[in-house]
């Protein structure tokens, strides 16, 4: 359905993009995971025909972005980073305003209809856009990258700036979206593509890191855990203490609250959860456990995983052909 | 290319700057009738009303277009339109045609005026209509560079400004035709807008003037397009 095919983009000197090659199949929705500036907007401009690549091929559905755009754009409904709304046009001129642009065959009244009760904006049809909130305006974003019906649905970074409620409600309804589109959103955050996507491309600085389903990411942000724990007592007898527990890989101080705890950071083995184990050992010596919280996994921390998990299996299929 | 017509005529009337343009449109060219034609009371100086309204055009004209592209480009808006199965060129003729589709009727409403004329004099009706399609085709012209210089920022201020000196300085390559050097002067009456405006004024329509003014339109309204191609492989 989707397929880049070594795109290179520079933007004078700089390079963009460095040869990322992918593909989306039908019914899939692909995350694109990174940081920020590691290249996906790019990477999501190239294939909505936004941008042009320096070099490479982009299809959609197999019509090339690049010698066929007209035809390759009907295919797909993109929502930019920042929703392409005209904040003096009230919801329903605006997406009655996409259709013509898109030059839409279905009947109006009813297609819009549709997607204004499909993302929840029904009630503010007849509203000016300016005097939306933030999490309306984006699934008004949502809304005119639906008209047409695209196969293709493509998301840049859809839940940035939203607040809590709100980002569940977009992802809920990019799950929904699902269902009938394939779909690719670009994120910075982790747990969000864990939540919705069945594939993960993750890039970093213009080149793919990785390209695997979800599940492969699953394995590996659930390696060694690590937790911060406060704990009271002098901090020599508290690491022994902890030193004494199987489930604890290694404890490290990194630094004094107040003049009674000293914060400890742990890490545990893969699929261990080493706080009960703690727990216990901490109370059996009377040193009082007074904080505990797990440390969620960086995006760095992510690339080097999947990396090395890429190549165990590589050594993996390698060992057997022998 | 017609959905980005019909929003864009209708951006200006949702706006103030259609307002405006019509309000200061009719009272400048109405106070520059009024002095030519009406309080001096001659035919010739029909001609010399619309000399000076072409100079009004120069400043008028750019704070229609100033906005048309590099607005959108501001608000990101403009990528709505680019990832859609519409073509750089569409997008470009469609703004185009709407600040056009505005002018051209607010300089009917002004053509008003000359049934004025009606009634203290005998007026050459077929030099006035002559002179307002050449009117029309320059001012056609003129919105295409503010469109061209609305294509090259984000800042409407830098774009009105831009699109007004080049005008200016098209208008002023006219002052070089007193030179005496007889290949300059030549060379300059068939570049200058307002000599190419001269056989109007006599009521004969010049062909080869209005192709001239639509050509030089065409060639902004090109370079815009250019302008846009360029970034997407900037």
């Amino acid at each position: 359905m989707i397929e880049f095919r070594d795109v290179y983009k520079n933007y004078g000197q700089n390079r963009a993009l460095k040869g990322i090659s992918f593909k989306a199949e039908s019914g899939d929705i692909l995350g694109f995971l990174g940081p920020n500036g590691a290249g996906k907007s790019t990477a999501l401009n190239i294939l909505t025909g936004y941008l042009s690549a320096t070099a490479g091929e982009a299809y959609v559905d197999g019509i090339s972005i690049f010698e066929n755009p007209v035809e390759a754009k009907k295919r797909i409904g993109f929502l930019p980073e920042l929703p392409p709304l005209y904040p003096d046009m009230k919801v329903g001129e605006y997406l009655s305003f996409v259709y013509d642009l898109k030059g839409c065959k279905l009947p109006r009244k009813q297609h819009i209809k549709e997607i204004c009760e499909v993302v929840k904006i029904a009630d503010v049809e007849g509203r000016l856009i300016k005097n939306l909130s933030k999490g309306y305006r984006q699934r008004v974003g949502i809304a005119q990258a639906l008209i047409g019906n695209p196969k293709v649905l493509v998301f840049d970074e859809p839940t940035v700036g939203l607040d809590p409620k709100q980002i569940i409600e977009i992802r809920n309804l990019v799950k929904l979206l699902g269902k009938e589109h394939t779909i690719i959103i670009s994120s910075h955050v982790l747990p969000e593509v864990q939540q919705v996507c069945s594939r993960v491309v993750v890039i970093n600085e213009g080149s793919i890191v990785a390209d695997e389903p979800i599940e492969t990411l699953a394995e590996a942000v659930s390696g060694p855990r690590r937790l911060i724990a406060k704990i009271c007592g002098p901090e020599a007898e508290v690491l022994k203490t902890l030193s004494a527990v199987s489930a604890i890989r290694s404890a490290e101080v990194i630094g004094k609250q107040d003049a009674d705890s000293i914060s400890y950071i742990i890490e545990s083995d893969d699929r261990i959860d080493a706080r009960k184990p703690l727990f216990s050992a901490l109370a059996a010596k009377g040193f009082p456990l007074i904080g505990l919280e797990g440390v969620e996994m960086s995006l760095e921390d992510v690339f080097v995983r999947l990396v090395s998990k890429k190549e165990e299996r590589t050594r993996g299929r390698e060992r057997k052909a022998h | 290319m017609f959905a980005i017509y019909k929003r864009e005529l209708k951006g200006y009337f949702i706006a103030p700057i259609g307002y405006l343009f019509t309000a200061n449109f009719l009272a400048i060219s109405g106070l520059l009738f009024s002095i030519c034609t009406l309080q001096r009371q001659s035919e010739s100086s029909v001609a010399d009303y619309f000399r000076y309204l072409i100079y009004a055009f120069a400043i008028l004209l750019p704070l229609l277009t100033m906005k048309s592209l590099s607005e959108e480009r501001k608000t990101k808006s403009e990528q709505l339109l680019m990832t859609s199965p519409v073509s750089v060129g569409g997008m470009i003729v469609g703004k185009y045609l709407a600040s056009l589709t505005v002018f051209a009727a607010v300089l009917a409403c002004n053509s008003l005026n000359f049934l004025l004329l009606e009634r203290y004099g005998d007026p050459n009706f077929r030099l006035i209509f002559s002179s307002l399609l050449c009117l029309f085709f320059i001012g056609a012209l003129f919105l295409a560079i503010g469109i061209f210089f609305s294509s090259l920022t984000e800042d409407t201020l830098i774009a009105a400004i831009g699109s007004i000196d080049v005008i200016f300085v098209m208008l002023a390559v006219h002052f070089l035709s007193d030179i005496s050097i007889s290949w300059v002067k030549k060379a300059v009456d068939w570049i200058s807008i307002l000599a190419r405006y001269e056989p109007f004024t006599y009521g004969i329509l010049d062909i080869t003037s209005i192709i001239y003014y639509v050509t030089v339109a065409a060639v902004f309204l090109f370079l815009a397009v250019r302008v846009y191609e360029r970034r997407r492989w900037a």
